[in-house]
């Protein structure tokens, strides 16, 4: 009987736009065995979607959306963590297995 | 230039404690030739990516020499610079401690060491991170000088970087969420080279999928004097060093940046700012500094 697993891809963006392009990118893939290996830290050179909008024309769903950046006064140059980031998931069938 | 050793951070090696008092040094202190020390567009390559690699700084017998040691030694950890003579005798040699000296001045101050070790055929990459806790400087710095002693090929795994990350507050594997970016760089090495990061900049040791463990010699210094004008300040200003820092300030030099890119451009021209110890110069993303009158 197939079952259900969920794929999850976490991408950031050049700016808030789901039409921008992705520059950070992972694949979390539920539909692998534990003995497969997931996407490795420094694997690919381009995203597996231009944007998100490329994502969502392909099936994946949009989980998460970001706020935007808040800019405090005398702090307005300061810099972090990638700040657009969009997560998205699909669901795929997988063969049942224990 | 000298290595000195705080004994509240890490004991020095016995040959050095024997020569002097509470604070013990590796080598007699010699003063570095200016052919020897950092030059402006080095630095400046330094500020604008966070890192710079030099070859054939360490000559054929040598690298040798430190790969048996590394061979013989190599689960030794924090201990391998106390071990190994060799290693110890890298960073002796006047190229290398020129380049530390411009970094660092007269007296880094030794950090800690560490012999990183990737087996053959081990697939796994690390994970996303910048080192140690989050650094409260605004512009000091520690360096990390990773020195290889062979040759190492993509393939083999040399340590992937982030260039342009190193002014980005992190905390260590806060941003491990993400396996890729745009613009990642991971370089070939060849043998008697030295790679030097910024302590901020993102990066991650990559798979080994040859058939010959992969071996780096880690070792970080703190300053031991404000990172002013320590480096070979001839033509700091002149365009072809203002190039390199204004070529990383233009929108889409650093891809994973994004729209964000100008931010990080006036991080950087901060730090050339303050490394150059000239409140003028001003290399930001046009020139927003000056025409904001900030520091
Ligand atoms: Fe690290």
């Amino acid at each position: 009987m197939a079952q259900l697993r969920q794929q999850l891809l976490v991408f950031n963006t050049s700016n808030s736009s789901p039409e921008s392009r992705v520059v950070a990118w992972a694949l979390y893939d539920g539909a692998l065995s534990q003995d497969k290996q997931q996407m490795q830290s420094g694997d690919s050179a381009e995203p597996p979607y231009r944007s998100v909008l490329a994502a969502m024309q392909d099936g994946w769903r949009v989980m998460q959306v970001p706020q935007m950046p808040i800019f405090v006064t005398g702090r307005e140059f300061d810099t972090g963590h990638l700040p657009f980031e969009f997560v998205l998931e699909r669901m795929v069938e997988v063969e049942n297995s224990i | 230039m000298k290595i000195v050793y705080d004994e509240n951070v890490a004991k020095a090696p016995a040959s050095a404690e024997a020569s002097s008092g509470g604070v013990a040094t590796l080598t007699r202190e010699e003063p570095v030739e200016k052919r020897h020390l950092l030059t402006a567009a080095q630095m400046a390559f330094f500020v604008t990516y966070g890192y710079l690699r030099v070859e054939n700084l360490v000559p054929d017998e040598l690298n040798q020499a430190v790969l048996e040691d590394e061979r013989r030694w190599m689960g030794t950890k924090f201990d391998f610079w106390y071990l190994s003579e060799n290693i110890r005798k890298v960073f002796e040699l006047p190229q290398v401690k020129g380049l530390l000296q411009g970094f660092l001045g007269e007296n880094p101050i030794f950090d800690h060491s560490f012999i990183h070790h990737v087996r053959a055929h081990n697939t796994g990459a690390q994970n996303w991170h910048a080192d140690s806790i989050i650094d409260a400087r605004p512009f000091g710095f520690d360096v990390q000088a990773f020195y290889w002693s062979h040759d190492a090929p993509v393939e083999m795994g040399p340590t992937m970087v982030l260039p342009g990350s190193h002014m980005r507050k992190i905390n260590i594997s806060s941003i491990s969420r993400y396996k890729n970016f745009r613009g990642q760089l991971q370089m070939p090495i060849k043998a008697g080279t030295i790679t030097f990061f910024h302590h901020g900049i993102w990066h991650c040791a990559q798979p080994n999928f040859t058939d010959t463990d992969r071996f780096v010699f880690k070792l970080r210094l703190r300053p031991g004097q404000e990172q002013v004008r320590l480096f070979n300040m001839d033509g700091y200003d002149s365009p072809e060093v203002l190039d390199i820092l204004k070529k990383g300030s233009m929108p889409g030099d650093a891809p994973w940046q994004g729209d964000f890119d100008r931010l990080d451009s006036v991080q950087h021209a901060r730090l050339w700012r303050f490394v150059t110890g000239d409140p003028k110069i001003d290399t930001s993303f046009e020139t927003a500094l000056s025409r904001m009158h900030l520091d």
